[in-house]
Protein backbone atom coordinates (compact mmCIF):
# COMPACT_ATOMS: atom_id res chain seq x y z
CA UNK A 1 0.00 0.00 0.00
CA UNK A 2 2.66 2.40 -0.86
CA UNK A 3 4.83 4.14 -3.36
CA UNK A 4 8.56 3.78 -3.13
CA UNK A 5 11.41 5.82 -4.61
CA UNK A 6 13.71 4.02 -6.99
CA UNK A 7 17.08 4.86 -5.53
CA UNK A 8 19.03 4.71 -8.79
CA UNK A 9 16.65 7.26 -10.31
CA UNK A 10 16.38 9.75 -7.44
CA UNK A 11 18.43 12.95 -7.85
CA UNK A 12 17.76 14.11 -4.30
CA UNK A 13 16.12 17.30 -5.56
CA UNK A 14 13.57 17.30 -2.71
CA UNK A 15 10.64 18.31 -4.94
CA UNK A 16 8.49 15.47 -3.59
CA UNK A 17 9.18 15.92 0.08
CA UNK A 18 7.00 18.94 0.95
CA UNK A 19 4.20 17.75 -1.33
CA UNK A 20 3.41 14.52 0.54
CA UNK A 21 0.17 14.94 2.50
CA UNK A 22 1.25 12.21 4.93
CA UNK A 23 4.80 13.41 5.65
CA UNK A 24 5.85 9.96 4.51
CA UNK A 25 8.89 11.19 2.56
CA UNK A 26 12.22 11.62 4.29
CA UNK A 27 15.81 12.41 3.32
CA UNK A 28 18.36 9.65 3.57
CA UNK A 29 21.96 9.81 2.39
CA UNK A 30 21.32 12.76 0.10
CA UNK A 31 18.35 11.06 -1.56
CA UNK A 32 14.72 10.61 -0.54
CA UNK A 33 12.67 7.62 0.53
CA UNK A 34 9.04 6.88 1.40
CA UNK A 35 7.91 5.35 4.68
CA UNK A 36 5.42 2.71 3.42
CA UNK A 37 3.57 2.73 6.71
CA UNK A 38 2.60 6.36 6.20
CA UNK A 39 1.95 6.36 2.42
CA UNK A 40 -1.71 6.34 1.35
CA UNK A 41 -0.94 6.77 -2.36
CA UNK A 42 -2.58 10.18 -1.82
CA UNK A 43 -5.99 8.54 -1.92
CA UNK A 44 -8.42 10.78 -0.15
CA UNK A 45 -6.15 13.79 -0.60
CA UNK A 46 -5.45 14.30 -4.28
CA UNK A 47 -6.40 12.86 -7.66
CA UNK A 48 -2.82 11.95 -8.41
CA UNK A 49 0.01 10.73 -6.18
CA UNK A 50 1.96 13.90 -5.43
CA UNK A 51 5.42 12.36 -5.40
CA UNK A 52 4.85 11.02 -8.91
CA UNK A 53 3.53 14.37 -10.17
CA UNK A 54 6.28 16.45 -8.62
CA UNK A 55 9.23 14.20 -9.51
CA UNK A 56 11.34 15.44 -12.46
CA UNK A 57 12.45 11.94 -13.45
CA UNK A 58 9.99 9.45 -14.93
CA UNK A 59 9.59 6.06 -13.22
CA UNK A 60 11.23 7.16 -9.99
CA UNK A 61 8.23 7.12 -7.63
CA UNK A 62 6.67 3.73 -8.33
CA UNK A 63 4.21 1.38 -6.63
CA UNK A 64 5.96 -0.97 -4.25
CA UNK A 65 4.64 -4.36 -5.27
CA UNK A 66 5.58 -5.92 -1.96
CA UNK A 67 2.75 -4.05 -0.27
CA UNK A 68 -0.96 -4.47 -0.83
CA UNK A 69 -2.47 -1.51 -2.68
CA UNK A 70 -3.88 1.02 -0.23
CA UNK A 71 -7.45 0.86 -1.55
CA UNK A 72 -7.55 -2.90 -1.37
CA UNK A 73 -6.26 -2.80 2.17
CA UNK A 74 -8.90 -0.26 3.16
CA UNK A 75 -11.70 -2.33 1.66
CA UNK A 76 -10.42 -5.45 3.36
CA UNK A 77 -10.26 -3.93 6.81
CA UNK B 1 23.46 40.90 15.10
CA UNK B 2 26.32 39.51 17.04
CA UNK B 3 29.71 38.94 15.50
CA UNK B 4 30.01 35.59 17.16
CA UNK B 5 27.71 33.26 15.31
CA UNK B 6 28.91 29.70 15.41
CA UNK B 7 27.42 27.01 13.32
CA UNK B 8 28.06 23.36 13.85
CA UNK B 9 29.51 21.72 10.77
CA UNK B 10 28.40 18.24 9.79
CA UNK B 11 31.59 16.89 11.32
CA UNK B 12 30.63 18.41 14.64
CA UNK B 13 33.44 20.92 14.80
CA UNK B 14 32.46 24.50 15.51
CA UNK B 15 33.10 26.85 12.67
CA UNK B 16 34.90 29.87 13.86
CA UNK B 17 34.97 31.84 10.71
CA UNK B 18 31.80 33.75 11.43
CA UNK B 19 33.06 34.64 14.86
CA UNK B 20 35.82 36.72 13.36
CA UNK B 21 33.64 38.68 11.02
CA UNK B 22 34.02 42.40 11.36
CA UNK B 23 30.60 43.86 10.80
CA UNK B 24 30.97 47.59 10.55
CA UNK B 25 27.43 48.25 9.47
CA UNK B 26 25.85 46.02 12.03
CA UNK B 27 22.31 45.10 11.22
CA UNK B 28 21.99 47.72 8.52
CA UNK B 29 20.07 46.46 5.54
CA UNK B 30 21.77 46.80 2.21
CA UNK B 31 21.12 50.16 0.64
CA UNK B 32 18.30 49.81 -1.83
CA UNK B 33 17.72 52.41 -4.49
CA UNK B 34 14.22 52.88 -5.80
CA UNK B 35 13.44 52.12 -9.39
CA UNK B 36 11.48 54.35 -11.61
CA UNK B 37 8.86 52.30 -13.38
CA UNK B 38 8.30 55.07 -15.88
CA UNK B 39 11.69 54.47 -17.41
CA UNK B 40 11.70 50.71 -17.03
CA UNK B 41 10.05 50.32 -20.42
CA UNK B 42 12.16 52.95 -22.07
CA UNK B 43 15.14 52.12 -24.15
CA UNK B 44 18.60 53.37 -23.52
CA UNK B 45 20.73 54.35 -26.46
CA UNK B 46 23.16 51.47 -26.45
CA UNK B 47 21.53 48.41 -24.99
CA UNK B 48 22.71 46.78 -21.86
CA UNK B 49 26.04 48.43 -22.47
CA UNK B 50 24.32 51.61 -21.36
CA UNK B 51 26.39 53.66 -18.97
CA UNK B 52 25.57 56.30 -16.40
CA UNK B 53 24.67 58.86 -18.99
CA UNK B 54 22.10 56.76 -20.81
CA UNK B 55 19.99 55.46 -17.94
CA UNK B 56 17.64 56.86 -15.37
CA UNK B 57 19.94 57.63 -12.40
CA UNK B 58 17.93 55.40 -10.09
CA UNK B 59 18.21 52.46 -12.47
CA UNK B 60 21.91 53.14 -13.03
CA UNK B 61 22.41 53.06 -9.27
CA UNK B 62 20.77 49.64 -9.21
CA UNK B 63 22.63 48.09 -12.12
CA UNK B 64 26.04 49.77 -12.10
CA UNK B 65 27.68 47.11 -9.92
CA UNK B 66 25.58 44.22 -11.21
CA UNK B 67 27.48 42.15 -13.76
CA UNK B 68 24.34 40.44 -15.05
CA UNK B 69 22.37 43.63 -15.58
CA UNK B 70 25.06 45.90 -16.95
CA UNK B 71 27.49 44.94 -19.69
CA UNK B 72 29.72 47.75 -18.51
CA UNK B 73 29.70 46.39 -14.95
CA UNK B 74 30.59 42.86 -15.96
CA UNK B 75 34.16 43.83 -16.77
CA UNK B 76 34.69 44.90 -13.15
CA UNK B 77 32.26 43.14 -10.86
CA UNK B 78 31.70 39.52 -10.00
CA UNK B 79 28.68 37.51 -8.98
CA UNK B 80 28.12 34.26 -7.23
CA UNK B 81 25.30 31.77 -7.19
CA UNK B 82 24.54 29.52 -4.25
CA UNK B 83 22.90 26.20 -5.05
CA UNK B 84 20.29 26.01 -2.30
CA UNK B 85 17.27 25.32 -4.51
CA UNK B 86 17.35 21.81 -5.97
CA UNK B 87 13.61 21.26 -6.60
CA UNK B 88 11.89 22.42 -9.76
CA UNK B 89 8.21 22.69 -10.63
CA UNK B 90 8.37 22.44 -14.41
CA UNK B 91 10.11 20.29 -16.99
CA UNK B 92 11.92 21.95 -19.90
CA UNK B 93 13.02 20.06 -22.97
CA UNK B 94 16.50 21.60 -22.73
CA UNK B 95 17.08 20.42 -19.18
CA UNK B 96 17.90 17.02 -17.75
CA UNK B 97 17.99 16.93 -13.99
CA UNK B 98 19.82 13.63 -13.86
CA UNK B 99 22.90 15.10 -15.50
CA UNK B 100 25.46 16.65 -13.19
CA UNK B 101 29.02 17.20 -14.23
CA UNK B 102 31.61 19.36 -12.57
CA UNK B 103 33.21 20.19 -15.90
CA UNK B 104 30.07 21.61 -17.37
CA UNK B 105 29.37 25.29 -17.33
CA UNK B 106 25.69 25.85 -17.93
CA UNK B 107 22.54 26.50 -15.93
CA UNK B 108 21.04 23.76 -13.79
CA UNK B 109 24.40 22.13 -13.13
CA UNK B 110 26.13 22.18 -9.73
CA UNK B 111 28.72 20.10 -7.95
CA UNK B 112 27.54 20.69 -4.40
CA UNK B 113 24.19 21.57 -2.90
CA UNK B 114 24.17 23.81 0.13
CA UNK B 115 21.94 24.44 3.10
CA UNK B 116 21.03 28.10 3.67
CA UNK B 117 23.57 28.24 6.51
CA UNK B 118 26.36 26.79 4.36
CA UNK B 119 25.38 29.18 1.58
CA UNK B 120 25.58 32.24 3.83
CA UNK B 121 28.99 31.14 5.04
CA UNK B 122 30.17 30.68 1.49
CA UNK B 123 28.96 34.13 0.48
CA UNK B 124 30.83 35.77 3.34
CA UNK B 125 33.98 33.79 2.52
CA UNK B 126 33.84 34.64 -1.17
CA UNK B 127 33.06 38.32 -0.56
CA UNK B 128 36.12 38.53 1.67
CA UNK B 129 38.42 36.95 -0.91
CA UNK B 130 36.94 38.68 -3.94
CA UNK B 131 36.18 42.35 -3.21
CA UNK B 132 34.59 42.77 -6.63
CA UNK B 133 31.87 40.26 -5.71
CA UNK B 134 28.82 42.47 -5.35
CA UNK B 135 25.93 40.24 -6.29
CA UNK B 136 24.49 37.06 -4.85
CA UNK B 137 21.98 35.15 -6.91
CA UNK B 138 19.93 32.06 -6.32
CA UNK B 139 19.34 30.35 -9.60
CA UNK B 140 18.82 26.72 -8.84
CA UNK B 141 19.87 24.14 -9.77
CA UNK B 142 16.05 23.86 -9.74
CA UNK B 143 13.76 26.85 -9.33
CA UNK B 144 14.32 29.14 -6.31
CA UNK B 145 10.58 29.69 -5.86
CA UNK B 146 9.91 25.96 -5.86
CA UNK B 147 12.14 25.96 -2.75
CA UNK B 148 10.83 29.11 -1.07
CA UNK B 149 11.85 28.26 2.49
CA UNK B 150 15.48 27.56 1.56
CA UNK B 151 15.68 30.52 -0.80
CA UNK B 152 14.33 33.16 1.57
CA UNK B 153 16.20 31.75 4.56
CA UNK B 154 19.41 32.15 2.57
CA UNK B 155 18.56 35.76 1.69
CA UNK B 156 17.75 36.50 5.31
CA UNK B 157 21.10 35.17 6.54
CA UNK B 158 23.09 36.99 3.88
CA UNK B 159 21.31 40.31 4.39
CA UNK B 160 22.29 40.08 8.04
CA UNK B 161 25.93 39.08 7.55
CA UNK B 162 26.87 40.88 4.35
CA UNK B 163 24.41 43.74 3.98
CA UNK B 164 26.26 45.42 1.10
CA UNK B 165 25.66 42.52 -1.25
CA UNK B 166 22.84 42.79 -3.74
CA UNK B 167 20.38 39.91 -3.81
CA UNK B 168 18.79 38.51 -6.91
CA UNK B 169 17.01 35.39 -8.06
CA UNK B 170 16.18 33.69 -11.31
CA UNK B 171 12.92 31.82 -11.79
CA UNK B 172 10.74 30.14 -14.40
CA UNK B 173 7.89 32.29 -13.11
CA UNK B 174 5.34 29.58 -12.36
CA UNK B 175 5.27 30.31 -8.63
CA UNK B 176 6.26 33.98 -8.98
CA UNK B 177 2.88 35.69 -8.38
CA UNK B 178 2.68 34.04 -4.95
CA UNK B 179 6.07 35.40 -3.83
CA UNK B 180 6.27 38.97 -5.10
CA UNK B 181 5.51 40.34 -1.64
CA UNK B 182 8.24 38.24 -0.05
CA UNK B 183 10.70 39.22 -2.76
CA UNK B 184 10.02 42.85 -1.96
CA UNK B 185 10.12 42.31 1.80
CA UNK B 186 13.51 40.61 1.54
CA UNK B 187 14.91 43.50 -0.55
CA UNK B 188 15.63 41.30 -3.53
CA UNK B 189 16.76 43.89 -6.04
CA UNK B 190 16.67 42.02 -9.30
CA UNK B 191 14.58 39.15 -10.59
CA UNK B 192 15.18 37.23 -13.79
CA UNK B 193 12.34 35.28 -15.39
CA UNK B 194 13.01 32.75 -18.10
CA UNK B 195 10.32 33.33 -20.71
CA UNK B 196 10.64 31.31 -23.89
CA UNK B 197 7.17 31.90 -25.31
CA UNK B 198 3.93 33.79 -24.89
CA UNK B 199 1.93 31.40 -27.09
CA UNK B 200 0.91 27.99 -25.65
CA UNK B 201 1.18 26.43 -29.12
CA UNK B 202 4.90 27.27 -29.03
CA UNK B 203 5.17 26.47 -25.34
CA UNK B 204 3.95 22.92 -25.64
CA UNK B 205 6.99 22.16 -27.78
CA UNK B 206 9.30 23.42 -25.02
CA UNK B 207 7.59 22.31 -21.79
CA UNK B 208 6.21 18.75 -21.49
CA UNK B 209 4.64 19.47 -18.09
CA UNK B 210 4.32 21.83 -15.15
CA UNK B 211 3.39 20.95 -11.56
CA UNK B 212 1.03 23.47 -10.02
CA UNK B 213 -1.16 23.32 -6.93
CA UNK B 214 -0.95 19.54 -6.53
CA UNK B 215 -1.57 18.76 -10.17
CA UNK B 216 0.61 17.96 -13.14
CA UNK B 217 -0.50 19.81 -16.29
CA UNK B 218 0.64 18.69 -19.72
CA UNK B 219 0.78 19.98 -23.27
CA UNK B 220 -0.94 23.21 -24.19
CA UNK B 221 -2.67 23.51 -20.79
CA UNK B 222 0.72 23.45 -19.10
CA UNK B 223 2.12 26.11 -21.42
CA UNK B 224 -0.98 28.29 -21.04
CA UNK B 225 -0.76 28.12 -17.27
CA UNK B 226 2.95 28.91 -17.33
CA UNK B 227 2.68 31.91 -19.64
CA UNK B 228 -0.28 33.35 -17.68
CA UNK B 229 1.65 33.06 -14.42
CA UNK B 230 4.82 34.51 -15.96
CA UNK B 231 3.01 37.58 -17.26
CA UNK B 232 1.16 38.06 -13.98
CA UNK B 233 4.42 37.76 -12.05
CA UNK B 234 6.28 40.17 -14.34
CA UNK B 235 3.52 42.76 -14.03
CA UNK B 236 3.50 42.43 -10.25
CA UNK B 237 7.28 42.85 -10.07
CA UNK B 238 7.34 46.00 -12.15
CA UNK B 239 4.36 47.37 -10.21
CA UNK B 240 6.48 46.87 -7.09
CA UNK B 241 9.47 48.56 -8.76
CA UNK B 242 11.64 45.46 -8.72
CA UNK B 243 14.06 45.46 -11.64
CA UNK B 244 13.27 42.61 -13.97
CA UNK B 245 15.33 40.87 -16.63
CA UNK B 246 13.88 38.31 -19.01
CA UNK B 247 15.95 35.37 -20.22
CA UNK B 248 14.90 33.52 -23.36
CA UNK B 249 16.46 30.42 -24.86
CA UNK B 250 16.65 30.67 -28.65
CA UNK B 251 15.56 27.34 -30.14
CA UNK B 252 15.80 27.43 -33.95
CA UNK B 253 12.61 26.24 -35.63
CA UNK B 254 10.61 26.42 -32.41
CA UNK B 255 10.71 29.90 -30.94
CA UNK B 256 13.31 31.87 -32.90
CA UNK B 257 10.85 34.09 -34.78
CA UNK B 258 8.42 34.00 -31.87
CA UNK B 259 10.97 35.63 -29.55
CA UNK B 260 10.27 38.98 -31.25
CA UNK B 261 6.72 38.65 -29.93
CA UNK B 262 8.05 37.63 -26.51
CA UNK B 263 10.28 40.71 -26.61
CA UNK B 264 7.28 42.99 -27.23
CA UNK B 265 5.21 41.26 -24.54
CA UNK B 266 7.85 41.61 -21.82
CA UNK B 267 8.80 45.13 -22.80
CA UNK B 268 5.19 46.27 -22.57
CA UNK B 269 5.04 44.80 -19.07
CA UNK B 270 8.03 46.76 -17.90
CA UNK B 271 10.95 44.32 -18.15
CA UNK B 272 14.22 46.26 -18.06
CA UNK B 273 16.47 43.95 -20.03
CA UNK B 274 16.08 41.02 -22.44
CA UNK B 275 18.71 38.31 -22.63
CA UNK B 276 18.39 35.94 -25.58
CA UNK B 277 20.67 32.94 -25.11
CA UNK B 278 21.55 30.15 -27.52
CA UNK B 279 20.14 26.68 -26.86
CA UNK B 280 22.70 24.26 -25.45
CA UNK B 281 21.80 20.79 -26.72
CA UNK B 282 24.64 18.33 -26.79
CA UNK B 283 23.29 14.76 -27.00
CA UNK B 284 25.47 13.65 -24.08
CA UNK B 285 23.56 15.94 -21.73
CA UNK B 286 20.59 13.64 -22.22
CA UNK B 287 18.03 16.41 -22.68
CA UNK B 288 14.96 15.86 -24.87
CA UNK B 289 16.27 18.39 -27.38
CA UNK B 290 19.78 16.96 -27.25
CA UNK B 291 18.58 13.42 -27.86
CA UNK B 292 16.25 14.48 -30.65
CA UNK B 293 18.77 16.40 -32.70
CA UNK B 294 17.42 19.89 -31.99
CA UNK B 295 20.26 22.25 -32.93
CA UNK B 296 21.25 25.53 -31.32
CA UNK B 297 21.67 28.77 -33.29
CA UNK B 298 24.90 29.93 -34.95
CA UNK B 299 26.63 33.06 -33.70
CA UNK B 300 25.25 35.19 -36.54
CA UNK B 301 21.69 33.80 -36.15
CA UNK B 302 21.80 34.76 -32.49
CA UNK B 303 23.22 38.20 -33.23
CA UNK B 304 20.61 38.86 -35.94
CA UNK B 305 17.77 38.13 -33.51
CA UNK B 306 19.37 40.23 -30.76
CA UNK B 307 19.86 43.09 -33.23
CA UNK B 308 16.20 42.92 -34.26
CA UNK B 309 15.02 43.04 -30.65
CA UNK B 310 17.43 45.84 -29.78
CA UNK B 311 15.24 48.31 -31.62
CA UNK B 312 12.64 47.54 -28.96
CA UNK B 313 14.52 47.39 -25.67
CA UNK B 314 17.83 46.84 -23.86
CA UNK B 315 19.45 43.59 -24.88
CA UNK B 316 21.92 41.65 -22.80
CA UNK B 317 24.67 40.05 -24.84
CA UNK B 318 27.23 39.22 -22.21
CA UNK B 319 25.43 36.30 -20.53
CA UNK B 320 27.71 33.29 -20.01
CA UNK B 321 24.88 30.84 -19.18
CA UNK B 322 26.67 30.02 -15.99
CA UNK B 323 26.25 27.26 -13.49
CA UNK B 324 23.90 27.50 -10.51
CA UNK B 325 26.99 27.56 -8.27
CA UNK B 326 29.28 29.84 -10.30
CA UNK B 327 31.67 32.21 -8.53
CA UNK B 328 33.64 35.10 -10.00
CA UNK B 329 33.58 37.47 -12.95
CA UNK B 330 31.26 36.36 -15.73
CA UNK B 331 33.29 34.07 -17.94
CA UNK B 332 35.40 32.77 -15.09
CA UNK B 333 34.37 30.25 -12.49
CA UNK B 334 36.19 30.07 -9.18
CA UNK B 335 33.65 27.83 -7.47
CA UNK B 336 36.32 25.15 -7.06
CA UNK B 337 38.16 27.42 -4.60
CA UNK B 338 35.11 27.70 -2.38
CA UNK B 339 33.83 24.24 -1.64
CA UNK B 340 32.24 23.78 1.78
CA UNK B 341 35.27 21.83 2.85
CA UNK B 342 37.70 24.60 1.87
CA UNK B 343 35.53 27.33 3.36
CA UNK B 344 35.61 25.59 6.68
CA UNK B 345 39.40 25.97 6.69
CA UNK B 346 39.38 29.66 5.84
CA UNK B 347 39.83 32.47 8.30
CA UNK B 348 37.30 34.94 7.05
CA UNK B 349 37.36 38.63 7.79
CA UNK B 350 34.53 40.53 6.21
CA UNK B 351 36.15 43.84 5.55
CA UNK B 352 33.76 46.51 4.34
CA UNK B 353 36.62 48.99 4.08
CA UNK B 354 38.60 47.06 1.49
CA UNK B 355 35.45 46.26 -0.44
CA UNK B 356 34.61 49.96 -0.57
CA UNK B 357 38.14 50.87 -1.62
CA UNK B 358 38.08 48.34 -4.43
CA UNK B 359 34.81 49.73 -5.67
CA UNK B 360 36.18 53.25 -5.54
CA UNK B 361 39.17 52.20 -7.66
CA UNK B 362 36.80 50.63 -10.17
CA UNK B 363 34.84 53.87 -10.43
CA UNK B 364 38.04 55.72 -11.29
CA UNK B 365 39.02 53.16 -13.89
CA UNK B 366 35.56 53.32 -15.41
CA UNK B 367 35.82 57.05 -15.80
CA UNK B 368 39.26 56.74 -17.40
CA UNK B 369 37.84 54.18 -19.81
CA UNK B 370 34.95 56.40 -20.83
CA UNK B 371 37.26 59.39 -21.29
CA UNK B 372 39.64 57.34 -23.46
CA UNK B 373 36.76 56.11 -25.60
CA UNK B 374 35.40 59.63 -26.03
CA UNK B 375 38.76 61.08 -27.02
CA UNK B 376 39.23 58.34 -29.59
CA UNK B 377 35.71 58.82 -30.96
CA UNK B 378 36.54 62.47 -31.68
CA UNK B 379 39.14 61.27 -34.18
CA UNK B 380 36.39 59.45 -36.08
CA UNK B 381 34.24 62.55 -36.38
CA UNK B 382 33.28 63.26 -39.93
CA UNK B 383 34.06 59.75 -41.18
CA UNK B 384 31.30 58.38 -43.38
CA UNK B 385 31.24 54.67 -44.05
CA UNK B 386 28.82 51.73 -43.92
CA UNK B 387 31.58 49.35 -42.93
CA UNK B 388 31.03 47.36 -39.75
CA UNK B 389 33.71 45.12 -38.35
CA UNK B 390 33.66 42.53 -35.60
CA UNK B 391 36.73 42.33 -33.40
CA UNK B 392 37.45 39.51 -30.98
CA UNK B 393 39.27 40.53 -27.80
CA UNK B 394 41.28 38.48 -25.31
CA UNK B 395 40.65 40.06 -21.91
CA UNK B 396 40.81 39.21 -18.24
CA UNK B 397 38.51 42.09 -17.30
CA UNK B 398 38.68 45.78 -16.42
CA UNK B 399 37.80 46.61 -20.02
CA UNK B 400 41.38 46.12 -21.19
CA UNK B 401 43.16 43.96 -23.74
CA UNK B 402 45.14 42.09 -21.13
CA UNK B 403 45.05 38.39 -21.99
CA UNK B 404 47.46 36.23 -23.96
CA UNK B 405 45.84 34.63 -27.00
CA UNK B 406 46.73 31.16 -25.80
CA UNK B 407 45.34 31.71 -22.31
CA UNK B 408 41.91 32.94 -23.35
CA UNK B 409 38.91 30.83 -22.35
CA UNK B 410 36.73 33.18 -24.31
CA UNK B 411 36.89 36.15 -26.62
CA UNK B 412 34.70 39.19 -26.21
CA UNK B 413 33.33 40.43 -29.49
CA UNK B 414 32.92 44.12 -30.34
CA UNK B 415 31.20 45.57 -33.36
CA UNK B 416 32.87 48.73 -34.53
CA UNK B 417 31.54 51.26 -37.02
CA UNK B 418 31.45 55.03 -37.40
CA UNK B 419 28.95 54.89 -34.53
CA UNK B 420 31.70 53.65 -32.22
CA UNK B 421 32.51 50.33 -30.57
CA UNK B 422 29.78 48.16 -29.10
CA UNK B 423 30.03 44.91 -27.18
CA UNK B 424 27.91 42.34 -29.01
CA UNK B 425 28.80 39.04 -27.36
CA UNK B 426 31.44 36.59 -26.36
CA UNK B 427 32.71 33.30 -27.74
CA UNK B 428 33.83 30.54 -25.46
CA UNK B 429 36.78 28.52 -26.73
CA UNK B 430 38.94 25.64 -25.69
CA UNK B 431 42.17 26.81 -24.24
CA UNK B 432 44.64 26.97 -27.12
CA UNK B 433 47.75 27.00 -25.03
CA UNK B 434 48.07 24.07 -22.64
CA UNK B 435 51.27 24.16 -20.64
CA UNK B 436 53.03 26.32 -23.16
CA UNK B 437 52.29 24.21 -26.22
CA UNK B 438 49.73 25.39 -28.70
CA UNK B 439 47.49 22.62 -29.95
CA UNK B 440 46.42 22.47 -33.54
CA UNK B 441 42.90 21.09 -33.01
CA UNK B 442 42.20 23.72 -30.37
CA UNK B 443 43.33 26.47 -32.72
CA UNK B 444 40.81 25.31 -35.29
CA UNK B 445 37.98 25.58 -32.78
CA UNK B 446 39.16 29.08 -31.83
CA UNK B 447 39.09 30.09 -35.49
CA UNK B 448 35.61 28.62 -35.92
CA UNK B 449 34.38 30.52 -32.86
CA UNK B 450 35.62 33.91 -34.07
CA UNK B 451 35.36 33.26 -37.79
CA UNK B 452 33.02 36.24 -38.27
CA UNK B 453 35.65 38.64 -36.88
CA UNK B 454 38.10 40.70 -38.93
CA UNK B 455 40.67 40.94 -36.16
CA UNK B 456 41.58 39.54 -32.79
CA UNK B 457 43.10 41.84 -30.15
CA UNK B 458 45.50 40.18 -27.75
CA UNK B 459 48.08 41.15 -25.15
CA UNK B 460 50.51 38.67 -26.71
CA UNK B 461 50.47 35.89 -29.30
CA UNK B 462 52.91 33.27 -30.55
CA UNK B 463 54.23 33.18 -34.11
CA UNK B 464 52.47 29.98 -35.12
CA UNK B 465 48.88 30.91 -34.21
CA UNK B 466 49.59 34.34 -35.69
CA UNK B 467 50.26 32.78 -39.09
CA UNK B 468 47.26 30.46 -38.87
CA UNK B 469 44.91 33.29 -37.96
CA UNK B 470 46.26 35.45 -40.75
CA UNK B 471 45.77 32.57 -43.20
CA UNK B 472 42.16 32.28 -42.00
CA UNK B 473 41.63 35.99 -42.69
CA UNK B 474 41.59 37.12 -39.06
CA UNK B 475 44.23 39.73 -38.32
CA UNK B 476 46.02 39.12 -35.01
CA UNK B 477 46.67 42.49 -33.35
CA UNK B 478 48.97 42.90 -30.35
CA UNK B 479 49.85 46.56 -30.72
CA UNK B 480 47.10 47.63 -28.31
CA UNK B 481 48.26 45.34 -25.50
CA UNK B 482 47.03 46.50 -22.06
CA UNK B 483 45.05 49.39 -23.49
CA UNK B 484 41.30 49.94 -23.18
CA UNK B 485 39.26 47.79 -25.54
CA UNK B 486 36.82 50.30 -26.98
CA UNK B 487 39.43 53.02 -27.51
CA UNK B 488 41.64 50.49 -29.31
CA UNK B 489 38.78 49.17 -31.42
CA UNK B 490 37.96 52.68 -32.60
CA UNK B 491 41.64 53.36 -33.38
CA UNK B 492 41.89 50.10 -35.33
CA UNK B 493 38.74 50.97 -37.23
CA UNK B 494 40.08 54.41 -38.16
CA UNK B 495 43.26 52.83 -39.55
CA UNK B 496 41.20 50.19 -41.35
CA UNK B 497 39.06 52.85 -43.05
CA UNK B 498 42.21 54.70 -44.10
CA UNK B 499 43.64 51.54 -45.64
CA UNK B 500 40.39 50.87 -47.49
CA UNK B 501 40.41 54.43 -48.81
CA UNK B 502 44.00 54.21 -49.96
CA UNK B 503 43.26 50.92 -51.68
CA UNK B 504 45.74 49.03 -49.51
CA UNK B 505 43.00 46.58 -48.52
CA UNK B 506 39.60 45.67 -49.89
CA UNK B 507 36.84 45.34 -47.34
CA UNK B 508 34.93 42.06 -47.43
CA UNK B 509 32.32 40.60 -45.10
CA UNK B 510 33.29 37.63 -42.98
CA UNK B 511 31.18 34.49 -42.63
CA UNK B 512 29.35 33.00 -39.68
CA UNK B 513 30.83 31.53 -36.50
CA UNK B 514 30.00 28.54 -34.33
CA UNK B 515 28.70 28.74 -30.77
CA UNK B 516 30.71 26.28 -28.76
CA UNK B 517 28.64 23.53 -27.17
CA UNK B 518 30.67 20.82 -25.50
CA UNK B 519 31.86 20.42 -21.96
CA UNK B 520 33.73 23.39 -20.57
CA UNK B 521 36.91 22.36 -18.83
CA UNK B 522 38.29 25.12 -16.67
CA UNK B 523 42.06 25.14 -16.47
Amino acid sequence: MAYRIEESQCTGCSACEPECPNNAIYATGGLYAINPKKCTECIGYFDEPQCVSACPIDDTCVIDQSYTRYVAAQLGS
Amino acid sequence: MAGSVQIASPSGSKLKLLSSIKIEVNGQPAKQGGCSSSSAGGKASCGSAAGAGDLDPEIWEKVKNHPCYSEEAHHHYARMHVAVAPACNIQCNYCNRKYDCSNESRPGVVSERLTPEQAAMKVVAVASEIPQMTVLGIAGPGDPLANPDKTFKTFELIARQAPDIKLCLSTNGLALPDYVKQIKDFNVDHVTITINMVDPAVGERIYPWVYFKHKRYRGRDAAKLLTDRQMEGLEALTANKILCKVNSVMIPGINDDHLLEVNRAVKSRGAFLHNIMPLISEPEHGTYFGLNGQRGPSAQELKALQDKCEGEMNMMRHCRQCRADAVGLLGEDRSGEFTTEKIEQMAVIYDFESRRNYQKAVEEERQAKVAAKRAEMDTLAGELSDIKLLIAVATKGSGKINEHFGHAHEFQVYEVSTEGAKFIGHRRVDLYCQGGFGEEAALETVIRAINDCHAVFVAKIGACPKDELTAAGIEPVDRYAHEFIEKSAIAYFRDYLAKVKSGEIVHADRGDAAIRQGAFVAA
